[in-house]
């Protein structure tokens, strides 16, 4: 940990400077933001959002997903178009036919209950008025007409995501601010974009149509200044180093937030009603609570995908959870808030898994069902307080290249503000030990760090000095 | 893989023989096939040594380089096979059909035939592309002249191999082992199902071994792993054959220079050789085909060949105006828009296929992104009265023993009414079943009251699936190539044939 | 039990080899090592230098795998052409195409190279004279270099590297080149660059990525070795890149190209085995005290034991078999065999194990299938469904109830499906028309 808790905030607002000035000093066509989990990524679009409109030319936004559009036309309105914000800037929202405005947009769209009416919605850019940002999904920029407006196409792009996103995606969108300069905003160690056919005849290939939009923009333009973000404000104290050395060796970062800042508290186990056997859960819990990690571990066997024990156990751990009215405490919250259903997380590799949890969930009580049951894929972006991850190799006799994607294992452990449960049969030491590296290699594909292997290794070393063994 | 065809292998072990994993053909197969065995020099990126070609499988051709490392002898063997291959194209090309105009093609003819390639193994399809990258760039004219029909066919081997042959369900490159495999499960891996006489053994063993033997598929399949009964069903030949009579009948023929006699002897000797090598292989393809044919086609068959016509005619009308060889590598925009074209063939394919085979559908109940089972109750009346007018939305109940893991919400469909796109409303647990709600919204007709037959009635078998009711949207426009952004790195250069292309070889 | 010193260990590993001389590791079985790690017949055999293709051959089950004379020629003729003319045309291209900028570069004309070798381009040939010596002669080589950079030469043909693998030395022998260049990321240091000479053609910059895959793995085992020097030699082991200079054919043709391929998962991969090799202790543990792998003959060229008695010896370890190891491992033919007649889903691949869940055996699988769907189907709780079937493996009920539903399921979606479309669940197509025996 260096600096102090201002110096580390100056250090980050140093980054969100110097993006400014590259876009702004027109060197460049395009500026990199590489953000670790939780580096306050929305915080940065947002902020440069409203620096470029300050231009007073139009900046369009694009983001991967209809939740994380309206995220961010309500944080974009919040800072830079609510009254007495300083900027009162206009926001505009494309979308799909059919759309219905979330409560987050419509609280900006004007109207009696409306706390301002700084957003307008429409299907076209023209019916837009002239917004100085515009928000929409990749896939609707992709579908609006190559620009009607402004002239020449719009002078600011940001891209939010972009590591998520397809090189073929980009090239849809890419027209509409060809003459103009383009942030390109994501976290590099989660999942990268998939396709679903075998692209492999395009490896190596600088126009692989699979590849990241990052890593084409890039391996075209090298020169492009790549900036990152050098504290994460979501994971804490004990779990930035870990995820750091595990998934992101060669780009350092810290946690922003001292260990001491954070805390997690559960009320004697003895006090709250529940089965004989919560022994170990309550242990997995307490030492979770204690230091930001615990491995449940299941005796060792090869199981099918939706292993019925470590499924429960899952589900058992945030039953638990809630039950025990764990509370959280940080500077932002310092009189501490309750651990609710909906800050609790369940992570899984496949989606029979996650659908096994949310049955489970189920049979243990209505109360339960705020508690997120999502895979990896589902659960990029998001943050909560507690989560619990069903290890993508529990149970696996031997591993394949979809169970140790670096990007899965990265995503599911660091999603968390408070504390980490990895639930997992054991015996994954000795399936990382027989795993043959036979991988393929193609020429010209640069080999992607850290591999999922040794990412794993990293993981399993330290989640062992966190075990409880559960009860038979 | 999918539980359901792990267990079909099992099942396949345990009975001695392979096992159907499909109930209808889901590849087309043309009256005429083109079937091609082609054997490339070890050592060599695409160096051919011999093929049998043909479509008449008690005549194939024979083809033969005599000399594998004389490039010049090379390009004598595409020229040869450019007559065979081309004769077979242009045999499709005789009748078309006309295809009306829509909203965003005008009015068009159609070849009502294509040409179709079968080869023993994806090594086979490998070999086309590489035959195909080594002579499309080739001229007729300058320092190293080629027979002009020779870059003729490496467009048409690259348009077959690297074009059609990876785009799920087209038929105009099929490899035999990759459509028997996805026909049958037997008990052996899929690396030893690449072995053509291996897999086909296991589905007719009792076509190995003496008459009679009544083999079983292990033991046909030990039988047919010998390399002296059944050769390497290419493109590499085996090293054994290499080492013992290849190199002394090719070593023979370099003696035999200046020697008519002894040279004519010597290529007569290599060419037995090579057909004894090859003729097994010609014979398993055949029956291979055979096994295929007797299978009914599939119900999508007709539609997906007929996708292949079109392609079919337009690539060839390209190549009739001067259409310049297929590009290295794809440019930025061509990457993106195969890459949009491939996957839309795979989903409707996957699609397709669940819709005309009950077995494709099976492995997605056990995946639990579909469920089977039985209309409990129906209430047909239903309407959605939130609206200005009162919309049809009756409600179906259905109990299945299938585990249902689909989220509220969900769309499914089913065969018996593809278009129907109900979601699912609840999913509610009974004794060791669930009974599914689904709402359904649409394909019920115009009127106040849904169409006869258009809602399930109780007692009714139905199955729906995630599958059947995927929805298909055309890709995003791409740019024109021309305009490529920066992001991409800009516009590609023009394709100009460059002296290098026709004389890569003769370094 | 008390684990074993290393003494005892390779005293031990000599015993079940008997008196025949030990496989020499080179670096193909080296990189072997990481094929498939998880076989602890492979390792037991491969520590104690067991002649692997003689016993597979001795017990009725020799590999069939070798290279045609044409591979092996054209390899030769490649490698010959690209070394040809002392280097000159290796290190045109290694600077046109890499990038790569030899030391002396910056340092005007090169320097004459200490007696060994031409002044320009400074190729030596470290190939004559037996091991030591050569092994020697590299590494007076690098520490002259590491002395005084412009003093030594640029290229140096089939330098010597030597490995400990288990207690004893293997030298690697690699067919290939060490060049020392800076490199193209701009660092001002320079760096010793391995290159490795493969006939594969790479065409438009594709090359079959399972042969660059075996091509890589080897390179890691030279530069680990490499490392190892370096590390001997009190100098810095990033000394040697990790990048390795991979040439081939171009195209169709016999102009070289080169292409740097960064081989650090590799190296890791490699150097994780060779650090577990030393606890092979733990394996030979298990097995009976007089097991033996001896291939020895007498005089009379009678065998010390016979095929049954090795055979029961191989039978006496463990494999992990994987249809993988038929193009990768000496005694597969064997392995397969053994999986064939005990009935092991690992013949039928990794993927399909897994999807049935890791049981391990056929018929486990088939009798789960047949049993019904007794617990409730979403029911966690296996310990209460009141399944019996204890007969199924040596795994307790409870622990395969999810399987068994799975299984269940699986068949009887198969068997729906195929009544409906009139097919038999064991029909072929053979005989005429499709599942004509339902």
């Amino acid at each position: 940990m260096t600096g102090s808790s201002a110096e580390r905030s100056a250090a980050a607002r140093a980054v969100i400077d110097a993006v400014t000035a590259d876009l702004l000093g027109a060197g460049h066509r395009g500026v990199i933001v590489d953000s670790p989990p939780g580096a306050g990524k929305s915080t940065l679009v947002v902020e440069l959002a409203g620096r470029l409109a300050d231009t007073g030319e139009p900046v369009m936004v694009v983001a991967q997903t209809n939740e994380q559009v309206d995220d961010l036309v309500d944080r974009l309105a919040a800072a830079h178009g609510a009254p007495g914000s300083g900027r009162g800037l206009t926001i505009g929202r494309l979308s799909a036919s059919g759309y219905v405005p979330t409560q987050r947009v419509a609280r900006h769209t004007g109207g009696p209950h409306a706390a301002d009416d700084s957003v307008t919605v429409a299907g076209k850019v023209a019916d837009l008025g002239a917004p100085a940002v515009t928000v929409a999904t990749a896939a609707k920029w992709a579908r609006t007409a190559q620009p009607e407006r402004p002239a020449g196409g719009w002078r600011w792009a940001i891209l939010d995501e972009a590591y998520q996103m397809r090189s073929d995606g980009l090239l849809a969108i890419a027209p509409r601010f060809a003459d103009g300069t383009a942030l390109f905003v994501g976290d590099p160690g989660q999942l990268d974009p998939f396709a679903t056919i075998d692209g492999e005849r395009w490896a190596g290939s600088p126009w692989d149509p699979t590849d990241s939009a990052v890593a084409v923009v890039r391996a075209h333009n090298p020169r492009l200044p790549v900036h990152r973000l050098p504290y994460s404000w979501r994971l804490p104290a004990t779990a930035a180093p870990l995820v750091c050395r595990a998934f992101y060796p060669f780009t350092p970062f810290e946690a922003g937030s001292a260990p001491q800042d954070r805390a997690m508290k559960l009320p004697g186990a003895a006090t709250v009603a529940g089965p004989a056997d919560s022994g170990p859960i309550d242990q997995a819990l307490d030492l979770a609570a204690e230091t930001g990690w615990a491995l449940y571990e299941l005796p060792a066997r090869h199981t099918v995908r939706t292993d019925t024990e470590a499924v429960d156990a899952c589900a058992r751990l945030a039953a638990r959870l809630v039950r025990r009215e764990a509370s959280v405490f940080d500077p932002g919250y310092p009189g501490g808030r309750p651990v609710t259903a909906d800050r609790v997380a369940i992570g899984a590799a496949h989606r029979d898994q996650a659908a096994g949890i949310r049955a489970a969930l189920d049979r243990h009580g209505a109360d339960l069902a705020a508690v997120t049951v999502d895979t990896a894929n589902r659960l990029q972006g998001r943050e909560y307080d507690v989560c619990i991850v069903l290890h993508p190799l529990s149970g696996r006799r031997d591993a394949t290249a979809f169970h140790l994607e670096t990007g899965r294992l990265c995503v599911l452990l660091s999603r968390h503000r408070h504390a980490c449960i990895v639930v997992s049969r054991a015996g994954i030491p000795e399936l990382l030990d027989a795993h043959p590296h036979t991988e393929p290699v193609h020429l010209g594909v640069p080999v992607k760090f850290p591999d999922g292997w040794e990412a794993h290794q990293a993981v399993l070393a330290h989640l062992g000095g966190h075990r409880v063994t559960a009860a038979r | 893989m999918s539980a359901l065809a792990a267990l079909a292998r099992v099942e396949a072990f345990e009975a001695g023989r392979a096992v159907p994993l499909a109930t209808v053909r889901h590849v087309h197969l043309s009256a005429r096939p083109l079937v091609f065995v082609p054997v490339l020099m070890a050592g060599e990126a695409a160096a051919p040594l011999a093929a049998l070609v043909g479509t008449d499988r008690t005549d194939p051709r024979l083809l033969v380089v005599d000399q594998p490392r004389d490039r010049d002898q090379r390009f004598v063997f595409l020229a040869e096979l450019a007559r065979i291959v081309l004769d077979h194209v242009a045999q499709c090309r005789g009748e078309t059909e006309l295809v009306e105009a829509t909203r965003n093609h005008e009015q068009w003819e159609r070849h009502l035939d294509a040409p179709q390639l079968v080869v023993p193994n994806p090594g086979g399809i490998e070999a086309m592309r590489l035959l195909g990258r080594s002579a499309r760039f080739r001229s007729a004219q300058g320092p190293y002249p080629v027979d002009p029909l020779v870059p003729v066919l490496g467009r048409y081997l690259t348009w077959f191999a690297q074009d059609r042959a990876p785009t799920a369900g087209s038929s105009v490159c099929l490899a035999l082992t990759e459509v028997l495999a996805a026909h049958w499960a037997t008990g052996q891996s899929a690396l030893e199902d690449q072995h053509l006489a291996a897999l086909l053994a296991w589905i007719v063993p009792d076509r190995f071994g003496p008459a009679g033997a009544g083999l079983t598929g292990p033991q046909a399949a030990a039988l047919a792993e010998d390399p002296d009964r059944w050769p390497s069903a290419g493109p590499a030949t085996d090293p054994e054959f290499d080492t013992g009579v290849l190199s002394a009948l090719i070593a023979a023929q370099q003696r035999a220079e200046g020697d008519a006699d002894a040279a004519h002897a010597a290529r007569r000797a290599l060419r037995e050789a090579l057909r004894g090598r090859l003729q097994p292989t010609w014979d398993l393809l055949w029956q291979g085909l055979d096994l295929l044919r007797a299978l009914p086609e599939a119900g999508h068959d007709e539609h997906r060949w007929r996708v292949d016509r079109g392609r079919f005619t337009d690539f060839a009308r390209a190549v009739d105006e001067g259409a310049p060889p297929q590009p290295r590598r794809e440019s930025a925009v061509a990457a993106a828009r195969r890459l949009a074209d491939l996957e839309a063939a795979q989903e409707a394919y996957d699609k397709q296929r669940a819709l005309d085979d009950p077995l494709m559908l099976a492995a997605y109940r056990v995946t639990g992104e579909a469920f089977a089972g039985t209309v409990v109750a129906v209430d047909a009346e239903r309407r959605d009265t939130s609206g200005r007018t009162p919309k049809p939305r009756p409600r179906v109940w259905l109990r299945t023993a299938d585990q249902v893991v689909l989220r509220q919400g969900t769309k499914v469909a089913c065969p018996q009414r593809p278009n129907q796109r109900p979601s699912i409303v609840s999913v509610t647990r009974q004794g060791a079943d669930c009974v599914v709600e689904l709402e359904l919204s649409n394909d019920m007709g115009r009127k106040a009251v849904p169409d006869e037959g258009s809602v399930p009635e109780p007692g009714e078998s139905r199955c729906y699936a995630t599958v059947l009711a995927a929805e298909f949207f055309p890709p995003p426009p791409l740019p024109d190539p021309e305009q490529t952004p920066w992001t991409h790195g800009g516009p590609p250069a023009q394709y100009t044939p460059a002296g290098a292309d026709h004389d890569e070889d003769w370094h | 039990m008390a684990a074993m010193t290393t003494s005892s260990v390779a005293d031990r590993l000599a015993e079940l080899r008997g008196p025949v001389p030990s496989r020499h590791h080179d670096a193909r079985t080296l990189a072997a090592l990481t094929a498939n790690p998880g076989c602890t017949r492979r390792a037991v055999l491969d520590a104690a230098g067991v002649d692997k293709r003689a016993l597979a051959e001795r017990i009725g089950f020799g590999p069939r795998f070798g290279q045609s004379p044409f591979a092996i020629s054209r390899g030769n003729a490649f490698e010959r052409l690209v070394k040809s003319d002392g280097g000159a045309a290796l290190l045109a291209l290694l600077r046109d195409e890499l990038g790569l900028r030899p030391a002396q570069d910056d340092q005007g004309p090169d320097q004459p190279v200490d007696g060994a070798g031409p002044a320009d381009p400074g190729l030596i040939d470290l190939s004559r004279g037996d091991r030591e010596e050569r092994y020697r002669r590299t590494r007076d080589l690098v520490v002259a270099a590491a002395r005084d950079p412009q003093a030594a030469p640029l290229l140096a043909d089939h330098p010597l590297l030597r490995l400990e693998v288990g207690g004893r030395a293997a030298y690697v022998e690699p067919d290939l080149v060490a060049l020392r260049a800076r490199g193209r990321d701009g660092s001002q240091r320079w760096r010793w660059y391995l290159a490795e000479i493969k006939s594969f053609a790479v065409i438009d910059g594709h090359a079959d990525p399972m042969k660059v895959a075996e091509a890589a793995t080897q390179a890691a085992v030279y530069v680990l070795a490499f490392q190892r020097l370096l590390a001997g030699l009190g100098l810095p082991d990033d000394l040697v890149a990790t990048d390795v200079v991979l040439i081939c054919p171009k195209d169709f043709g016999n102009a070289p190209c080169a292409t740097l391929i960064d081989v650090r998962r590799q190296l890791a991969a490699v150097r994780r085995q060779l650090e577990r090799l030393p606890r092979i202790g733990a394996l030979l543990d298990g097995l009976e005290p007089d097991l033996s792998f001896d291939l020895s003959a007498d005089a009379a060229g009678r065998p010390s034991r016979s095929a049954a008695q090795l055979g029961e010896a191989v039978a006496a370890v463990r494999a992990r078999y994987a249809p993988e190891c038929i193009s990768r491992c000496d005694m597969a033919f064997y392995c397969r065999d053994e999986a064939r007649v005990t009935g092991s889903t690992d013949l039928l691949g990794r993927a399909v194990r897994d999807a049935l869940g890791g049981l391990g055996t056929m018929r486990d699988v088939l009798a789960l299938s047949e049993r019904a769907a007794c617990a409730s189907p979403g029911g966690y709780d296996s310990a209460d469904s009141g399944c019996d079937g204890g007969d199924v493996g040596d795994v307790g009920d409870g622990d395969l109830a999810e399987a068994a539903r799975l299984l269940n399921a699986a068949r009887r979606a198969r068997r729906e499906a195929l009544a409906q479309a009139g097919v038999s669940a064991a029909g072929n197509g053979g005989t005429g028309k499709h599942g004509a025996s339902a």
